[in-house]
């Protein structure tokens, strides 16, 4: 049995999991979803490298206590080391090195975009039903030998990416977008509309009683064969804008604009994700990242993808610790530890094969 | 300090982009520059052009989110691109994450929305201040502060990027 704790800070979140056997989530602490012995009092800032500093300690030591394992129980250690903020990426890379030198654990650096690969192959352990989990789950797929091609749709604030899994730490960067993330667009798009934050749960909201066909905005790459698996969305969000000022001071017809923005990005991560599933012939289709939450887009992936689609519930569709220790039981497998003498590298790319 | 403003009006994201370029060819470690500009504005764009000019290949993606992207130019020029958008304390977590770190003599730094940490930046910079006009068209105001940035600015004024439309409007020495 392996018993991994990994440990994520490339960004806003401090979080540390305790993961056995790369699947099943003993723990899964982040930081701004509990209460921590917080050392001052005040309002909170959304980043801070300080923050990390101050919330490193608990959040393992409450990962360590809630999944009932001691130190000893531990077979390796994983963390992220990158992309991500330099600043924070070190207090995680750097409390992992220590521990490992300290307890003579081995330690697996993690792509953070690797994480969310895996944040697919994580299931609940009893937390959740069966019927919830796609049936077989990639870990009984890949133990049967069949879990590979696999395509994954990342889709979330900081990314929107086609990647190809053709195995273990083999990945295929099919596309990715050439400007903003489809979770950044929904933001700046629900603030154009005057909607909340996040934009997100506030388009979706606003949506359900509009036409999504009133507006025919701009579904970007999907005639340039060189862009085939590319995504583009600062058009779209410009063309809000444009329509948006057409409206003037008349009252905007919200519900309408919403309908018909989300439904220009749906059509647009749909449309390119059955292209690659087709073209590579893959089985099944994972996405991940915090717009997989979105309701129109889960509606059209059951509906208009041909074969079997897995959804990570969404606490694992935002920066966690688990999916990073799901990559680092892989990756302990193969290559094997990464040693005490790797740096954090804020613009890591995502491995692919040669 | 001395501050020189020039003033322009592009006619299309192309032309914003190539003015951009333009000035990514002139850049040397350790410049700031500061963008100012609405949602839809231009920043990205005006930033894809800068990268451009300084010979990145790679797809330059906004860092709304993920705060700060990082990229090597193929002369080993890094460029450091910074976004203050989603931040309710722009200055103090800027600040907390190393923004000011890389204001340092090996790397240059471009910031969007970086009328939300003024306090933050050196004295020394330049501010391009993009406003929407039409669905083209855009307005740009590029304020340069000391004598490196003033020169900077100058070149660009007096350089054809190909694209009719920057035509010099204003020039005021202050």
């Amino acid at each position: 049995m392996s018993l991994i704790l990994a440990i994520e800070t490339s960004c806003d979140e401090t979080a540390a999991a305790v993961v056995e056997n790369g699947h099943r989530i003993r723990s899964n602490i982040v930081a701004s979803q509990i209460e921590l012995h917080r050392p001052y009092g005040g309002v909170f800032p959304e980043v801070a490298s300080r923050q990390h500093v101050f919330d490193i300690v608990p959040v393992i030591a409450r990962a360590l206590s809630e999944a009932g394992v001691d130190w000893a129980d531990l077979t390796a250690l994983a963390v992220t080391a990158g992309p991500g903020l330099a600043g924070a990426l070190l207090v995680g890379v750097n409390t992992a090195k220590a521990i490992a030198w300290s307890r003579s654990l081995p330690l697996v650096a993690v792509n953070h975009l690797e994480g969310h690969l895996y944040s697919n192959w994580l299931d609940e352990g009893d937390r959740l039903t069966t019927a919830a989990l796609t049936r077989p789950t990639l870990p009984e797929l890949d133990a049967a030998g069949q879990a590979f091609p696999l395509l994954v749709l990342i889709v979330s604030g900081g990314h929107t990416e086609l990647v190809l899994m053709t195995g273990h730490g083999q990945y295929r960067r099919l596309g990715a977008t050439l400007d903003d993330a489809a979770g950044e667009a929904f933001d700046k798009v629900a603030r154009l509309l005057g909607l909340g934050y996040p934009g997100g749960p506030a388009i979706q909201q606003a949506a359900t009683s509009g036409d999504p066909t009133a507006f025919d905005f701009p579904r970007a790459l999907t005639t340039q064969p060189e862009h085939r698996f590319d995504f583009s969305f600062s058009g779209l969000k410009t063309a809000v804008l444009r329509q948006v000022r057409e409206f003037g001071e008349t009252a905007l017809p919200v519900a309408d604009l919403a309908a018909s923005f989300q439904a220009a990005v749906v059509d647009v991560l749909i449309a390119k994700t059955a292209d690659a599933a087709a073209e590579f012939g893959v089985g099944r289709v994972c996405v991940c990242g915090g717009v997989a939450a979105n309701r129109a887009l889960r509606a059209a992936l059951a509906d208009r993808l041909p074969g079997a689609v897995s959804i990570p519930p969404l606490f694992l569709c935002t920066d966690n610790a688990a999916m990073i220790a799901a990559a680092g039981h892989y990756r302990l497998h193969r290559p094997g530890p990464t040693g005490l003498d790797f740096d954090v590298e804020p613009d890591l790319a995502l491995p692919v094969e040669a | 300090m001395e501050t020189y403003e020039w003033t322009c009006e592009t006619e299309s994201a192309e032309a914003t982009r190539a003015i951009g370029a333009r000035l990514g060819q002139l850049l040397r470690n350790g410049d700031v520059l500061a963008l100012i500009g609405d949602l839809g504005a231009g920043k990205t764009v005006f930033t894809q052009g800068v990268a451009e000019g300084l010979g990145i290949r790679v797809p330059v993606t906004s860092p709304t989110f993920v705060l700060i992207n990082c990229y090597r130019a193929a002369d080993g020029r890094v460029l450091q691109h910074a976004d203050c958008y989603r931040l309710t304390a722009a200055s103090a977590e800027m600040w907390d994450i190393g923004l000011t770190d890389l204001m340092v003599d090996d790397q240059i730094l471009i910031i969007e929305w970086a009328d939300r940490i003024l306090d933050l930046l050196p004295t020394a910079r330049l501010e391009i201040s993009l406003t929407y006009l039409d669905a083209n068209r855009r307005r740009l105001v590029c304020r340069a502060h000391g004598a490196h940035y003033i020169e900077l600015l100058r070149q660009i004024a007096c350089t054809d990027t190909g694209h009719t439309v920057p035509e010099l409007t204003d020039v005021a020495c202050a």
